[in-house]
């Protein structure tokens, strides 16, 4: 699966983009969160407060709930700041 | 028509391609953004942005009877008093082209995946801006 950070996630994750191979628990936004927690502090920073992570699969807006299925990409980023 | 882009947009000509050789738009609304007071360096989500911005168009065209709409978003790094985003929206009278600007800039900024920066501090959200966005539900 291929995954986009933008904004303060990706300075603190320290990537703009990765491959991953996702265990098969891992079904919605929020479990690929829950899992992203476990792989070092970075991302234990980036994804600490829920209520500023927003995301989107395959570019389109995701609530933390909704089922990944098979994505092309998934994005996280902070609450959107332009205009 | 929407475009994102680092250089400059003229409102003048913008309007021009909007409401050239057609005798069917009578009022035309524009909203210009401007940079206040800081330097700001602009990201987005690009393929996600323009997705976002053709949706708020269509929203818009469903929503009120619009002839054209335009919107320009910049990115990159940006001076006080630049240009950050224009909107135009062209319809037969003006209560249209003005409520349909309105909602689009209040959409825009809790839609479409832009981030401010401001020297090493991203900028914060505003909830002001989703209570902004929510009144058009």
């Amino acid at each position: 699966m291929k995954l986009l950070y933008f904004a303060s996630l990706r300075q603190k994750i320290g990537l703009p983009e990765e491959d991953v191979d996702v265990p098969a628990y891992v079904r919605n936004v929020a479990d690929l969160i829950d899992w992203l927690m476990t792989r070092g502090p970075g991302y234990e920073a980036a994804f600490e407060n829920r209520k500023l992570i927003r995301a989107a699969i395959d570019q389109e807006h995701a609530k933390l709930d909704a089922l990944l299925g098979s994505p092309k990409e998934v994005a996280f980023f902070p609450p959107v700041t332009g205009g | 028509m929407n475009r994102v882009q680092t250089e400059d947009f003229d409102i003048n000509d913008e309007i021009a391609a909007l409401t050239e050789g057609r005798s069917d738009i009578g009022a035309v609304v524009s909203f210009t953004g401007l940079v206040r007071d800081v330097t700001l360096t602009l990201e987005h989500y690009a393929g996600m942005t323009e997705r976002e911005l053709s949706k708020l168009e269509a929203d818009a065209n469903a929503r009120w009877q619009l002839q054209g709409v335009t919107i320009i978003h910049r990115i990159g790094t940006l001076h006080p008093a630049d240009n950050i985003v224009l909107v135009v929206t062209a319809s037969k009278h003006r209560k249209d082209a003005f409520e349909a600007a309105e909602f689009l800039m209040d959409y825009l900024k809790t839609r479409a995946p832009f981030w401010k920066r401001e020297g090493d501090e991203w900028v914060e959200a505003k909830d002001s801006d989703d209570t902004a966005a929510e009144r058009w539900k």
